[in-house]
């Protein structure tokens, strides 16, 4: 069934191919056919892997049990934002790094052929990206949408999951094309979702533990630009009227990043955490050696 | 052809390619040999852009390659040691690789039904064995039928017959005017095929002429023969 799928598709893309081919079009048009074809292969790869669909299962669970178990849906979405801005990040981080290098082959495989190497890496990126989108969608999503009670709220912590998983799947991406070294690149993940889960959260207690006779709210609005899983933390609770618990530096977020040009502000912040690392893994995946 | 200009290389403080220059044209077979670690893998991943030069340029048919990917479609590379995904079928390489390629011209399947490829096609690559993994590195190698074939110790892992299957391939492709470059230490595996002779010395060229001048100048006939009294010939110089 897939074999004819994926045959049809191919025909389809060559029978288009002649019609278009002006002589300058013609090379980028079958570079971004081959990448459609890669990320495809990539996407198949990854679904028929069983961590991922654990992950769904996992997700469908929590979110499942955690809707049942209180008997506000309010509470219910707070306790599934706090155990999603842990997990996610995780399995962003090491399912992709570890993928990465498992099919370390097939990449050089890739590069020896008549690809960019921009093209190869995209197609990791994209694959891993909406593999962990699809297992969101319907880990998180489909039981969100049967309690449809829940509107914008559940929506928004939708889609703040999906751009953690694409940023953090970035953040893997830079971890694995730095070291060719798979054990050193696993670590590396691990420290990082150590760091910004856990460890970032110790060093800002810290600073307003020490620096509490200043005027912090300011800086802490920086602050928590620096890691996005406060970001989306802050987002989401900000939605949820439960700022108020956050005092005054709560107030503060609330009349920056409750605002439209708060939102957007917070907005791009993400897109940054996408763009940073992926054109740094960029740079070094053009320049490396196999 | 081919032309390669002061080519320099450097893995931390090993230098692995010293100012390397040299060229190269159609119909050529050139034998690639050195000691092991002399840069010759180096040298053919520079020109594939698997490795990246740390100075100095590469051009195949007057075209730069450095950082360009187009001209990959010309070159035909058989890897020394051919590593692939685990969980593809035999099959499903080829079929990936033909995918990406999208070739109009109808594959060059010559040396899949020598190999008898079909008859293993079902298998996944992970059960493979070293001399088999070499025959379907072969076959991709020379399935688009590229005008360059880049052939890194094609014969290691291989059966005597599968040696001449392939040999009697490298000898059609010659005969139609390829520029064929090969390494290996089985020199007596070249000894038919080669037109030139490029030998590599601690990341510098120290010979590179044709098969006729080396064997007139060392007096010997064999290519074996005739590199180790180059080699000889070397030691007497050094000391």
């Amino acid at each position: 069934m897939q074999r004819t799928d994926s045959q049809a598709a191919v025909t389809a893309l060559g029978a288009v191919a002649p019609i278009t081919s002006h002589a300058a079009a013609a090379p980028r048009a079958s570079a971004q056919s081959a990448m459609l074809r890669i990320v495809k292969y990539i996407l198949m790869d990854i679904l028929r892997n069983k961590i991922v669909l654990g992950y769904t299962l996992f997700l469908l669970a929590v979110t499942f049990g955690l809707f049942n178990l209180s008997d506000n849906p309010a509470k219910g979405l707070i306790s599934l934002l706090n155990i999603l801005l842990i997990f996610t990040p995780l399995v962003s981080l090491v399912f992709s790094t570890i993928y990465f290098y498992n099919s370390y082959e097939f990449i050089e495989l890739l590069a020896a052929q008549p690809l960019r190497r921009s093209v190869i890496l995209w197609s990791q990126y994209l694959g891993l990206g909406i593999a962990l989108s699809l297992a969101t969608g319907v880990g998180v999503g489909v039981p969100l949408l049967i309690w449809s009670g829940l509107g914008g709220t559940g929506l928004l912590l939708l889609f703040i999951t999906i751009v953690l998983s694409w940023v953090f799947v970035a953040i893997a991406l830079l971890a694995s094309v730095m070291t060719r070294d798979k054990a050193k690149g696993i670590g590396v993940a691990l420290l990082l979702w150590f760091y910004f889960s856990l460890l970032y959260d110790a060093i800002v207690l810290l600073l307003m533990f020490s620096f509490n006779d200043y005027p912090l709210e300011k800086a802490m609005l920086a602050l928590v630009s620096l890691n996005p899983i406060d970001l989306g933390r802050v987002i989401m609770l900000l939605q949820m009227d439960v700022s108020a618990l956050m005092g005054y530096t709560g107030a503060i977020f609330r009349e920056f990043l409750g605002t439209i040009w708060g939102m957007v502000y917070a907005g791009a912040i993400l897109c940054c955490w996408i763009a940073i690392p992926l054109s740094l893994s960029f740079y070094i995946f053009k320049r490396k050696d196999f | 052809m081919l032309t390669i200009n002061n080519l320099t290389k450097s893995f931390g403080r090993f230098r692995a390619l010293d100012n390397v220059s040299v060229q190269l044209d159609e119909g050529q077979v050139v034998a690639l040999i050195g000691p092991n670690g002399s840069g010759k893998t180096t040298l053919l991943k520079c020109i594939l852009g698997l490795v990246i030069p740390d100075s100095g340029d590469i051009q195949l048919k007057g075209q730069n390659v450095l950082y360009h990917w187009g001209y990959r479609r010309s070159i035909g590379y058989m890897p020394q040691i051919g590593r692939y995904p685990d969980n593809m079928r035999v099959r499903q390489v080829f079929e990936v690789i033909r995918e990406i390629r999208n070739s109009d011209e109808t594959p060059d399947t010559e040396l899949m039904e020598a190999f008898g490829v079909p008859q293993f096609e079902n298998k996944m690559m992970r059960t493979l064995s070293g001399g088999t993994r070499q025959k379907v590195s072969a076959c991709l190698a020379f399935l688009f039928n590229p005008p360059v074939l880049i052939l890194d110790e094609p014969t290691a892992g291989l059966d005597p017959l599968s040696v001449e299957i392939l040999k009697d391939k490298i000898q059609r492709e010659k005969q139609k005017g390829k520029l064929i470059l090969i390494t290996s230490h089985i020199l007596s595996d070249l000894d038919e095929l080669t037109t030139h002779v490029l030998y590599l010395m601690d990341g510098k060229i120290r010979v590179h002429q044709s098969m006729d001048a080396l064997k007139a100048e060392t007096g010997e006939g064999k290519l074996n023969r005739a590199i180790a009294q180059l080699m000889k010939q070397d030691a007497h110089a050094t000391h």
